[in-house]
């Protein structure tokens, strides 16, 4: 789950990690008056608080040089959506006047199976764009779980970075703190971009830290947030999250539901590989339910995009006869909207293909007969 | 022996008298597995399809000596369990339990390696060696006794290729689903290092999905010659889109790794055959056999 940058930037302060002196500001609430209050003075940066990255290009933040120019600016952003999202609070801060911007964070390596600290001269940017145009540009450091990141680590990164002085210390400091926050609060991710270097020291302009879904238990002061807050999901994915479903949307018109991960991602694969074009993602998972299958059926029945449904089940502890009585009961009670293909194999096959003839539905064995059925109903619609 | 368990393995059931765990300990010994004893804290004393359950890992293995363990404990306390069973000295640990924080799995799989257990898993269906044992939770039919093995990152689609050979008439001499998160313990390489040297094992299936650079570090160790048997591969999720995570943990392609066609490229470049889909797979391996 991704915090927003204010949130982040309590976390990093609470750390000792040097942030600008700022305050949130929600809609109705006086920007002049809070100024004043925090001894803040313009020029300050007005930051739309959207879970988007790039906010920057997208035009979500602007510097604000006098107490008028704030207000106007932040009337403005409070009414413009960032890639889709409109933002409910903005950040006001100190602009920090800075000669560099450097990159720093810390995320858990899959093939070293640890966690990695990141860091790089070229700051501001993605880091993606980094990795892809001067990957010589990012150096890292592995850390051992069991010593943790230990100061000389930090120097040693600072130092390609050329630091030196109060500065390397600095930095030092804060590559520790955001390894103890990455620890304290099971981050996939810690990340400051840019980390500011300024006359006297540095000072990190941005803040980003997502928590591992899985570990959420553990961090019950950290409110939960919708889906559909994040902007990385469409309304109806969203939907399907809230009901705990894995769907993600594509641009084909072959509808797909399969149980389990890699199972449904070879259906879309199949189906494309038969020169048809599939129009999602989406696992109904192990041992589900008739109920749950009728849920994601409806789910699909609501998504324009797919004209049609496959269902490519294979059944191992989902039964073959769950999801024949979770198809029929979606039929009885939303009616058939869309063609329904079924390729039914597994656990109490007969019962279930028994259950769906009753239905007046003949569900495949051969899973390619089957996609290729659905490829040609999708075109006939 | 095929690679790391046998007939004779003497297993225990992590949280045997959840309802997962009570369930799947009735097929696994329906299967022919030696299930010795169960572990629920706080309900020793009990028996669960005839197995005796302890409170602690230790007793059950001062009680009946075992070499493996599956775990069905809830994602809070999976960890904890794992770590019992480490520390009881089990050399292997089959983790089916998903959902458990990164983090934790992390360290657990980092601890096990420092005492020389074998993790499988997290969110993984287990290891099963056709006709003689298995340790998790896959449905026995598609699998048959056989010389190629497989390995998978999925669990359906692994029943899905193993039923596909199956009716080919080629069989297995193990298969092992390594689990769908970003972090698991026995990785494609290192269980080809095992299989390399497994005699009843001729060839491998190796199931890959998008995300992470598993695939490419295998396709590596074929063309640097470590790993000498004919491999035919599959990779899912062709069609997915960057950024997205495809229902495993692990499935997403991020910071430019992961993508489908990077993995596929690094395969054929080694001399790895890929096939287009799961149906595809018996017939590339007669081509190779
Ligand atoms: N407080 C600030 N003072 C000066 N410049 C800032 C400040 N906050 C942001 N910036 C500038 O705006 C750019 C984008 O801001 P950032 O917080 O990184 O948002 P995003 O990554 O979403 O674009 C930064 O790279 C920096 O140059
Ligand atoms: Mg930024």
């Amino acid at each position: 789950m991704k915090l927003y940058e204010y949130e982040s930037k309590r976390i990093f302060a609470k750390y000792g990690i040097p942030v600008p002196r700022g305050f949130v500001l929600e809609r109705d609430a006086d920007i002049k008056e809070l100024l004043k209050r925090h001894e803040i003075e313009p020029p300050v940066a007005i930051k739309s608080q959207v879970l988007v990255g790039g906010r920057g290009k997208a035009g979500g933040i602007k510097i604000a040089k006098t107490v008028e120019d704030a207000a106007k600016i932040a009337e403005e952003l409070f009414n413009k959506p960032i890639k889709g999202l409109l933002p409910k609070i903005l950040l006001v801060e100190e602009a920090v006047p800075h000669e560099a911007e450097l990159y720093a964070s810390i995320t858990m390596d899959r093939a070293h199976r640890r966690p990695v600290v990141l860091v790089s001269r070229l700051g501001g940017v993605d880091i993606e764009e980094i990795a892809k145009e001067k990957p010589e540009e990012i150096h890292r450091t592995y850390i051992d779980p069991w010593i943790g990141l230990r100061g000389y680590m930090a120097r040693g990164l600072g130092k390609k970075l050329g630091l030196s002085g109060k500065r390397l210390q600095v930095f030092e400091r804060i590559l520790l703190a955001m390894y103890q926050i990455f620890v304290d609060y099971d981050g996939d991710l810690v990340e400051i971009n840019p980390l500011a270097v300024t006359s006297d020291g540095l000072v990190a302009l941005d803040a980003k830290i997502i928590i591992d879904d899985n570990a959420l238990f553990r961090h019950p002061e950290i409110a939960k947030r919708d889906p559909a807050e994040t902007g990385e999901y469409t309304e109806l994915e969203a939907k399907a999250q809230r009901l705990g479903f894995a769907f993600v949307e594509l641009d084909g018109d072959v509808g797909i539901i399969g149980n389990g991960a890699g199972l449904t991602m070879a259906t879309m694969d199949l189906v494309y590989e038969r020169g048809g074009k599939p129009a999602n993602f989406l696992d109904i998972g192990g041992g589900a339910s008739a109920e749950r299958v009728k849920e994601a059926l409806k789910i699909l029945y609501e998504f324009p995009k797919a004209k049609v449904i496959f269902m490519n089940i294979f059944g191992g502890i989902t039964r073959c006869d769950e999801v024949a009585r979770g198809i029929v009961a979606a039929i009885k009670e939303v009616g058939q909207k869309k063609p329904i293909i079924v390729r039914l194999t597994g656990t109490n096959e007969e019962e279930g293909r028994r259950i769906l003839r009753e239905a007046g539905l003949e569900a495949f064995i051969d899973p390619i007969e089957a996609a290729d059925k659905a490829i040609q109903l999708a075109r006939e619609r | 022996m095929a690679i790391l368990i046998d007939r004779d393995t003497r297993v225990i059931v992590q949280g045997i008298t959840g309802k997962e765990g009570s369930f799947h300990t009735k097929l696994m010994l329906d299967y022919g597995t030696k299930i010795v004893a169960g572990v629920t804290p706080g309900k020793g004393g009990r028996e669960v399809h005839g197995v005796p359950v302890y409170d602690t890992v230790e007793e059950a293995v001062k009680n009946h000596g075992a070499d493996a363990s599956i775990v069905f404990v809830p994602a809070r306390f999976a960890p904890d369990a794992v770590y019992e069973a480490i520390d009881a000295g089990l050399k292997l640990v089959v983790v089916i339990t998903e959902h458990i924080p990164v983090h934790d799995t992390m360290r657990f799989v980092n601890y096990a390696k420092s005492k020389g257990t074998v993790i499988i898993g997290p969110n993984c269906p287990g290891i099963i060696v056709p006709g003689r044992i298995k340790i998790g939770i896959m449905p026995v039919s598609p699998f048959k006794p056989g010389n190629v093995a497989i390995i998978s990152r999925s669990g359906t689609l692994t029943y899905e290729v193993a039923a596909a050979m199956t009716r080919e008439g080629i069989g297995q001499s193990v298969a092992i689903g390594i689990g769908g998160d970003p972090i698991v313990g026995l990785d494609f390489v290192e269980a080809l290092e095992m299989l390399e040297k497994d005699p009843e094992t001729k060839a491998v299936v190796m199931i890959g999905e998008i995300g992470g650079d598993m695939e490419e570090r295998v396709a590596a160790m074929y063309r640097e010659g470590r790993f000498t048997k004919p491999i035919v591969a599959y990779v899912a999720g062709r069609t997915a889109p960057p950024g997205k995570r495809m229902g495993h943990a692990g499935a997403i392609i991020s910071m430019g790794t992961g993508a489908y066609q990077d993995k596929v490229e690094a395969l054929r470049k080694a001399g790895i055959p890929v096939a287009k889909m799961p149906y595809d797979i018996p017939r590339l391996l007669k081509e190779v056999l």
